[in-house]
């Protein structure tokens, strides 16, 4: 197989071709996935902090961490709303895991 | 074969009794006891602080540190919810619209009578304390009612503790498996942790008091309500006993229930009952 230099030069320029094509064309569709990201992560925190709300036990912070997520959704930085929104299903799974695991274990610190 | 089905029967009876056997002081420990627990709260306190009289644990802060005694001490010559007592008094005294007034809605025309409140109502099968029943009283009589957390229902019961100042704590139980419910979840939401930093009542009041918690001394839970309402310099005002429990949460980072939620008032109901025989000593003045 023996390729001129020329030849070597055009397929170079296609594949350069097809990487900023697919870059340009990948572009919007991110954009519109974060959006729906950040709803999906948003919709799971307020979703886990309606069952902390159930048992009782929300925790200040899950709140919040709720406003800043829809905060930054309003100014249209998904990245942060989406790291926020994640960070207030945490927080809302684990006051979740606190008032399931004090329903034995606050006898451990009663006087008797 | 008689013999076989003796020795199995023998042991079955054997393994059950040892279940049962077994089982039993796990059902104690689950069965409430108030007598038993306001015997060991007690106790608990006074093997902490050998050194504190016991009514003068009502006293909070000022029983656990010399100097900030003598600085209450001082201040009380001219104590800053003397305000608050002179208004409620005056919002005491003063008729409603329809010619009633409070003293038509609590026994004793409401003089002298702090001391019996958290009471448990069979009618309602609820605790009822003297906040809520002091809207009560005024819902039934046409009123508005007030905020639990607002100046108004400080001053209100600032002038009711201050009739019952130096009367011991009196709360019933009644025969009713209803009260005693609502006492065991006091007591659980008293030892129950919560907030993300994972605090309980207890975690300040039962295994720290006397310690500082940035520049605040700890209170100890064994007579704590008993000074209620309270002026607290931090607030710059009057709290009430729903003010002072929605604070604690939210410090906590806990979202507060609403104020007189069922837990409140189970939890006043608890802390009330262990300090069974403390005086009061209301309204009193905290840093």
């Amino acid at each position: 197989m023996n390729m001129t230099g020329s030849s070597i030069t055009l397929r170079l320029s296609v594949l350069s071709l097809f990487f900023v094509l697919a870059i340009a064309g990948a572009r919007p569709v991110q954009a519109a996935g974060s959006e729906t990201d950040f709803r999906a992560a948003y919709a799971a925190a307020e979703a886990a902090n309606t069952e902390a709300g159930r048992l009782r036990n929300q925790w200040t912070v899950t709140a919040e961490a709720l406003a800043a997520a829809k905060k930054a959704a309003d100014k249209g930085d998904f990245d942060h709303a989406i790291a926020v929104a994640k960070e207030a299903e945490a927080l809302a799974k684990a006051s979740i895991f606190q008032a399931t695991s004090e329903q034995e274990a606050w006898k451990n610190l009663e006087i008797r | 074969m008689k013999a076989r089905l003796a020795i199995h029967l023998a042991s079955a009876a054997l393994a059950l009794a040892a279940v049962a056997f077994a089982a039993m002081p796990a059902i104690a420990a689950d069965t409430p006891d108030p007598v038993a627990d306001a015997k060991a709260f007690r106790n608990y306190f006074v093997t902490k602080f050998p050194d504190v009289k016991l009514e003068d644990f009502v006293n909070g802060p000022y029983s656990m540190n010399e100097d900030m005694r003598r600085q209450w001490e001082e201040k009380e010559q001219f104590p800053p919810y003397e305000f608050s007592l002179e208004m409620g008094k005056e919002m005491f005294a003063r008729p409603f619209k329809n010619g009633r007034s409070y003293a038509d809605c609590f026994p004793n025309q409401g003089i002298g009578i702090r001391q019996n409140y958290p009471y448990f109502d069979p009618g309602k099968g609820k605790v009822v304390t003297l906040e809520l029943a002091l809207n009560q009283c005024r819902e039934a009589n046409g009123e508005p009612s007030f905020s639990y957390v607002a100046d108004e229902m400080a001053a209100l019961t600032a002038y009711m503790a201050f009739t019952s100042r130096g009367k011991p704590f009196d709360i019933k139980i009644p025969d009713d498996p209803r009260a005693l419910e609502a006492y065991q979840n006091g007591k659980r939401y008293f030892y129950t942790r919560r907030g993300q930093l994972n605090f309980s009542c207890a975690t300040c009041h039962v295994q720290n008091p006397g310690e500082r918690m940035r520049a605040e001394i700890l209170a100890p839970a064994l007579g704590i309500l008993n000074a209620m309402p309270i002026y607290r310099s931090e607030w710059g005002g009057m709290g009430t006993i729903s003010r002072r429990l929605t604070t604690c949460n939210s410090q906590i980072r806990g979202v507060p229930l609403e104020p007189q939620a069922d837990e409140y008032r189970d939890l006043e109901y608890y802390l009330s009952y262990v300090s069974n025989g403390l005086p009061i000593s209301g309204p009193g003045a905290r840093p």
